[in-house]
């Protein structure tokens, strides 16, 4: 069972990339990649670990080099991209770390409070207040506004986590296993958020995990990358329908363990 | 461009050559220049953060204060015990105060209150940046566009460079009552007269020496401690080695100073 799609743009790339390759010393991590992301789409990046989910999603926000190829998001090639450009950009594209990333010296509070202020100089105190209320309420955690973020759980602390990406209002959000290490209610509830925020806020979201049953439930679209390189893309039915054993693998595994 | 390259430490490219080490030496002078660089060029654009540095300075100067404390008066105390049977020799022992009003000012007390702040500050800048590295915070800060390395090394290095001197005046000044506590008890001296010949022998330049002497320690310890946890390698064994050397580097570039300052001060004398 697939998701239900909605409103994708198929005429609007958020983001496009070329022939996009990266390597650490000798090892070569992307070899090669093309992919497109369409407006208010939701797509599945799969693979196992090492393969470079990380890296590429890095690249998309400027955190990483690309060796080669062009990546284009919302507009902007990202790969030359001067240090005050990539300023705006990032301001536009969410993050959610696969650890979380909170900032472990502050409050949930000022975690929230931490990219708006440090971009939005003058606002008042109301104001920011509002926006941290209605990021919690969209994740479901207003009670933790005054915790610490080591006194949150694993769950908590990602939803925290992708509370503050949400906080800037994100044309793009980025997930970085969203529901790795998390148990299966846990992880349907990120599923459920990952498209709640989809529809409030009019994301649209590159989603890595090596989970399917997350994959199916909020992939308009799944991407596998083998070897560097996207081999199959499409529907999560299509993407699987193959005899390549590393794919068929990669599902068994999934589901029988 | 310098973001994009001094986000996430890549690993060095294999190369096997004994020239390796070499160009590695060479390659972290660069890489620490550049370092230095960033940092006046930030720190002095706006937005002005005066709030987070006004934070920061309060944490230094708390951190070490006791610690400064304790050994200012310590070491004036000892060393004008110390001094004491020479000076009798020639029964000059009236010299007392002025002996150890330059020897602290000169030199003592910022080189104490370096050495000390280097463990105590430049450590816990070292591991505090370390760990906001390896768990990605410093990223986190990145792609939100908040400017981490403003925020986050600017405003330390500052600090330091601020609280360390006003900490090494303090420190010179509590050393001066742990000698006034030796010569009381032999001489007797009245408190007011102590402070008169203690203040006598110190000129300008004294004072002003010692003050930039202190604040380029300020500086080191504080651009050290960032750099050192900015660049930390990944894995909890990478905030160690950020913290550690923070201080071995940092005591070590404060003795190198030192000899070079006094070296330099030598020459308006
Ligand atoms: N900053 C870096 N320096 C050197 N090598 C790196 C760096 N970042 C990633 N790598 C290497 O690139 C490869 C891919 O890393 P990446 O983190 O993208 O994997 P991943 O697909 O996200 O895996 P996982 O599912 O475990 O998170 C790994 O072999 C890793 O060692
Ligand atoms: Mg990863």
């Amino acid at each position: 069972m697939g998701k239900q799609h909605h409103a994708i743009n198929y005429n609007e790339k958020v983001i496009s990339i070329k022939g996009l390759t990266k390597s650490f010393g000798s090892y070569h991590v992307l070899r090669g990649i093309d992919l497109d992301l369409f407006k208010n789409e939701n797509l599945v990046v799969l693979g196992r670990s090492g393969t470079g989910k990380s890296v590429l999603i890095k690249i998309i926000s400027g955190l990483l080099r690309a060796d080669a190829g062009q990546v284009n998001v919302l507009g902007n090639e990202v790969v030359g991209i001067s240090t005050r450009d990539l300023q705006e950009l990032r301001r536009r594209i969410g993050f959610s770390f696969q650890n979380s990333a909170l900032y472990d010296s502050m409050t949930v509070r000022k975690n929230l409070e931490f990219p708006l202020v440090r971009n939005q100089k003058n606002l008042k105190r109301k104001e920011i207040d509002s926006m941290v209320e209605r990021v919690l309420e969209a994740v479901g955690l207003k009670q933790t506004i005054n915790q610490m973020p080591a006194e949150l759980s694993g769950g908590q602390r990602k939803r925290i986590g992708i509370a503050r990406t949400l906080i800037l209002r994100p044309e793009i959000m980025l997930y970085d296993e969203p529901t790795a290490g998390l148990d299966p209610i846990t992880s349907m509830e990120i599923n459920n958020l990952i498209n709640s925020v989809q529809e409030r806020f009019n994301t649209s979201s590159i989603i890595i995990t090596h989970d399917l049953t997350c994959a199916k439930a909020v992939g308009d679209r799944v991407a596998m990358l083998l070897d560097g390189q996207f081999q199959r893309q499409g529907a999560f039915e299509e993407v699987f329908d193959t005899d390549d054993v590393r794919v068929k693998q990669f599902y068994d595994y999934n589901f029988t363990d | 461009m310098d973001q994009q390259n001094s986000t996430s430490a890549e690993l060095p490219k294999a190369e096997p050559s004994i020239f390796k080490g070499f160009k590695q030496f060479f390659i972290d002078v660069y890489d620490v220049f550049r370092f230095i660089f960033r940092f006046f060029k930030e720190v002095f654009a706006p937005p002005y953060e005066f709030r987070e540095l006004i934070k920061q300075c309060w944490e230094v100067g708390v951190r070490s204060l006791l610690l400064i404390t304790v050994t200012g008066f310590i070491v004036g105390l000892i060393f004008t015990k110390q001094s004491r049977p020479s000076l009798l020799q020639f029964g000059a022992t009236s010299w007392i105060p002025s002996l150890v009003s330059i020897a602290i000012m000169r030199a003592l007390a910022p080189l104490v209150t370096a050495l000390i702040s280097a463990g105590r500050v430049g450590s816990s800048i070292g591991a505090e940046l370390g760990s906001m590295r390896v768990t990605e915070q410093i990223d986190a800060m990145e792609v939100s566009g908040t400017h981490p390395f403003k925020y986050l090394v600017c405003m330390r290095t500052l600090a330091t460079t601020i609280a360390i001197p006003l900490l090494s005046v303090y420190n010179g000044l509590i050393a001066m009552l742990g000698g006034y506590l030796n010569v009381y008890v032999n001489e007797g001296t009245s408190f007011t007269t102590y402070v008169q010949q203690f203040f006598q022998p110190l000129g300008y330049i004294d004072f002003f020496s010692s003050l930039a002497k202190a604040t380029i320690f300020g500086f080191t310890i504080g651009i050290v401690g960032s750099y050192k946890g900015w660049n930390s390698s990944s894995g909890t064994a990478g905030v160690g080695k950020a913290a550690n050397s923070a201080v071995v580097t940092a005591m070590f570039l404060v003795f190198i100073e030192e000899v070079i300052i006094v070296q330099i001060t030598g020459w308006f004398r």
